[in-house]
């Protein structure tokens, strides 16, 4: 018997249990990763049948893109989301705040959350191919519009850039609000009891106690479900495809940045694409470096900071 | 111990597992025989396998999925079936030409088929992937000569050899609904009627008497398309070069659309093809007068989507020959069966009982001259049910005989639903001309980055 065994390490074990996910993703995701940024500096697509390149050519897609319209497809692809994301973070705040407060008593609370996420559970695509039908001038919408005896004519709503663009963006709302309700909720609750109990002793109206309390205390999680919201929106795609059959109509007005990306891929044009790609990483990057941040706070309760103020007031 | 190694093993599956999808099929002891024991045919529906069941004697039996008929030799015939849509199909099928060479002879592509609008991207002669027929056993000339002359043209590179060919030919006709045209004009004779839109400047005049009486003649700008469009003089792309020439013709339906739209003649409810109101406009309720389709057409589009009874839709000459659709057959390069391959083609596209054969079973319109011919007269066996006993080949093969095919090019699919999709926009008043123009400059950029410039027509 040796007595080198002094422990017994079971964190071996460990590694080999999570090797699998390793080299899965090392295959599948980090290789076509490293691909697709390498293939960024090439000139390669199919052209008909026949494959050309790959040719090292540097920068060129890069500026290629900077002159395309691809600024304007990020200006679509922002709107787009804006105009999702208002009417979802109010909504959804307003939600949260009624759904936790003990006082409001609301009967059935469980039945509407399972409510409110229930679009969330839909494909987007079948989604977006539901409203498409709802929605075309020959639709159901129609139809009851104008047997209601509201309108004369049908109204073309794909047909305008306005709105296409809000059912974009009420689509998009109606997906995202409940899921957004559910997350503020659990920030909500997060608030120790004591506070509000607090807070309503020194005579605190309902409104006050939600600007002044509630709203300042889930600042992060609201932060977080921003720039979530925001990555999400960046590679916004299967709505507004689906509903303008991958047009981005009228005018390509409603054509977002990986529609821009998508049509690119139908001539398998990997440079361009890679380099698209490249940009939108980037910017992802970027904003995942804020979350970081923010998920990350060493000042949670905000006395560092007023520390900091303190000394240089001290100092003056 | 014990435990040590289960728990490799365990990994090893999981391993395994993950990894599974990248290993190559292993091939069965590689057979030195003449013919392939295996047939792999791309196809995009069921509708090449029905006719080769009907008409190639050789068949046996088809499996109950449809997925692997048997031949009497005991060769198999392997359907590969993606769907057309969103260019699933020729997706499927640019990877498995690509990987042909190297494939094992049981899993090379042996036959493909492919539709007039991209038929070109195979038929090209540096890409070389559909055989040229000659190399089959397959004379033109001689086997193939009563076929119609343009599916010939059609299926051929620029050198003039044939690589493809086909067993239907799309000759389109104008099918109008009978009721309405009781209605405006008195009388629903298909000669009548057929004197009323023998050319685009009586058809507009027809049209004006139609919205007198509140009646629309097409549903969309889109149905006129494809009498302008392929009817062009020069290609969207000459061979070599990479500039966009756009057609006059393709000007003229821009100009023409905008003017009939805005005289109320299409609905302007209905935006482009294959979508829901489209198909709701050839319904019972719609006041569409008249539609612009091939055999096809009728049979799998206006057929499905009407819900009145039969006989309610007639057929006559439309305002101008036309061809729309056709789907050709090709031996792939590197085929390990071109003896099977060889007949299936014979016996599919060239001989002439089975094409009518096929004209009686499936209502198309077949590629045999003079068979069409037989068949137009004989209105007892070639009448439609749908429409009412009329015998639609009278019509189709006077059209075929005069159709001039638009020289094809590598980018007719990306052109037609390119220059669609953006003049939509400038026919629905959403952008001015030059803004269309510009969209569709950027729009066929994405789609080929090859291409450099876009030459417009003098207006």
């Amino acid at each position: 018997m040796k007595l080198k065994r002094k422990s017994i390490s079971y964190a071996k074990w460990g590694y080999v249990f999570i090797l699998p996910f390793f080299l899965s993703f090392f295959v599948f995701s980090l290789i076509p990763l490293a691909d697709t940024i390498r293939y960024s500096f090439y000139e390669y697509y199919r052209s008909g049948i026949k494959e050309i390149g790959p040719k090292f050519i540097g920068m060129e897609n890069y500026i290629s893109l900077l002159k395309s319209d691809m600024i304007r497809y990020a200006g679509n692809t922002l709107i787009l989301w804006i105009i999702g994301f208002i009417p979802q973070i109010v909504i959804a705040l307003l939600l949260a705040s009624w759904f936790v407060d003990a006082r409001l008593k609301i009967h059935g609370l469980q039945f509407f959350k399972v409510v409110i996420y229930l679009p969330n559970l839909i494909m987007a695509s079948a989604f977006a191919m539901l409203f498409f039908t709802m929605f075309s001038t020959g639709g159901p919408i129609n139809s009851i519009l104008l047997s209601l005896g509201w309108i004369k004519t049908p109204i073309d709503f794909m047909g305008t850039v306005f709105g296409t663009r809000s059912l974009v963006g009420l689509m998009n709302f109606l997906m995202w609000f409940g899921n957004t309700t559910i997350m503020l909720m659990a920030a909500i609750m997060g608030i120790s009891p004591d506070i509000f109990e607090a807070s309503e002793l020194d005579g605190c109206s309902s409104i006050q106690r939600f600007f002044y309390v509630t709203l300042p205390l889930i600042r992060p999680i609201l932060a977080y479900t921003l720039i979530t919201s925001i990555i999400g929106g960046l590679q916004m795609f299967d709505v507004p495809q689906i509903l303008t059959n991958g047009q981005g109509t009228p005018d390509r007005t409603s054509m977002t940045l990986i529609m821009f990306l998508n049509s690119h891929l139908k001539s398998r044009n990997y440079g361009m694409a890679g380099s698209l790609s490249v940009y939108l990483f980037i910017v992802s990057g970027i904003l995942c470096f804020f979350v970081y941040r923010m998920t990350n706070d060493n000042d949670p309760d905000g006395s560092k900071a007023a520390e900091k103020k303190n000394r240089k007031k001290g100092r003056r | 111990m014990k435990k040590k190694m289960v728990s490799i093993l365990l990994t090893a599956a999981i391993i395994a597992g993950t990894l599974a999808g990248c290993g190559g099929k292993t091939d069965s002891a590689s057979q030195t025989t003449e013919e392939g024991k295996v047939i792999n045919i791309y196809c995009w529906n069921n509708e090449f396998r029905e006719r080769v069941e009907a008409v190639y004697p050789e068949v046996k039996e088809t499996s109950a999925d449809g997925t692997v008929t048997t031949l009497n030799d005991g060769t198999e015939i392997h359907w590969i079936v993606n769907p057309n849509q969103d260019g699933v199909y020729q997706q499927k099928l640019d990877e498995a030409l690509l990987n042909q060479a190297d494939a094992a002879a049981d899993d090379k592509i042996d036959i493909f088929l492919s539709e007039t609008d991209y038929v070109n991207k195979y038929t090209d002669a540096d890409a070389d992937v559909a055989m040229p027929l000659a190399d089959l056993g397959i004379d033109p000339d001689t086997d193939l000569a009563d076929q119609y002359s343009f599916t010939k043209v059609t299926a051929s590179d620029v050198n003039g050899v044939q690589r493809g060919s086909t067993w239907q030919c799309c000759p389109g006709l104008l099918v109008y609904r009978r009721d309405i045209a009781m209605d405006v004009f008195g009388t629903d004779d298909p000669e009548a009627v057929g004197e009323k839109v023998k050319d685009w400047d009586t058809l507009k005049a027809t049209a004006a008497e139609l919205k007198a009486k509140g009646y629309y003649t097409f549903a969309s700008y889109a149905d006129t398309f494809r009498l302008y469009g392929n009817s062009i003089d020069q290609p969207w792309v000459s061979p070599g070069e990479t500039v966009i020439k756009v057609d006059q013709k393709i000007m003229n339906w821009i100009n023409d659309s905008k003017e009939w739209l805005d005289a109320g003649y299409f609905d302007k409810n209905v935006k482009g093809q294959w979508n829901a109101d489209w198909n709701q406009a050839m319904g019972s309720a719609s006041k569409v007068f008249a539609f612009l389709f091939p055999a096809w057409g009728i049979d799998f589009t206006l057929s499905p989507n009407w819900d009145g009874g039969d006989g309610a839709w007639a057929v006559t000459n439309p305002p101008q020959e036309y061809n729309w659709g056709g789907s050709y057959v090709h031996a792939c390069t590197g085929t390990d069966n071109p003896q099977h391959v060889k007949e299936i083609i014979l016996a599919v596209t060239a001989d002439k009982d089975n094409l009518l054969k096929i004209s009686r079973d499936y209502t198309d319109f077949t590629n045999t001259q003079s068979g069409m011919q037989e068949a137009a007269a004989d209105d007892k066996n070639f009448s439609s049910e749908f429409l009412g006993g009329q015998n639609a080949f009278k019509y189709f093969a006077p059209v075929a005989e005069n159709i001039v095919i638009a020289p094809l090019s590598a980018y007719d699919q990306g052109c037609v639903e390119l220059i669609q999709n953006t003049f939509g926009d400038y026919l629905q008043n959403q952008v001015d001309f030059d803004k269309a123009k510009s969209n569709f400059e950027t729009a066929i950029k994405e789609r080929y980055p090859e291409i450099t410039e876009i030459q417009w027509p003098e207006q």
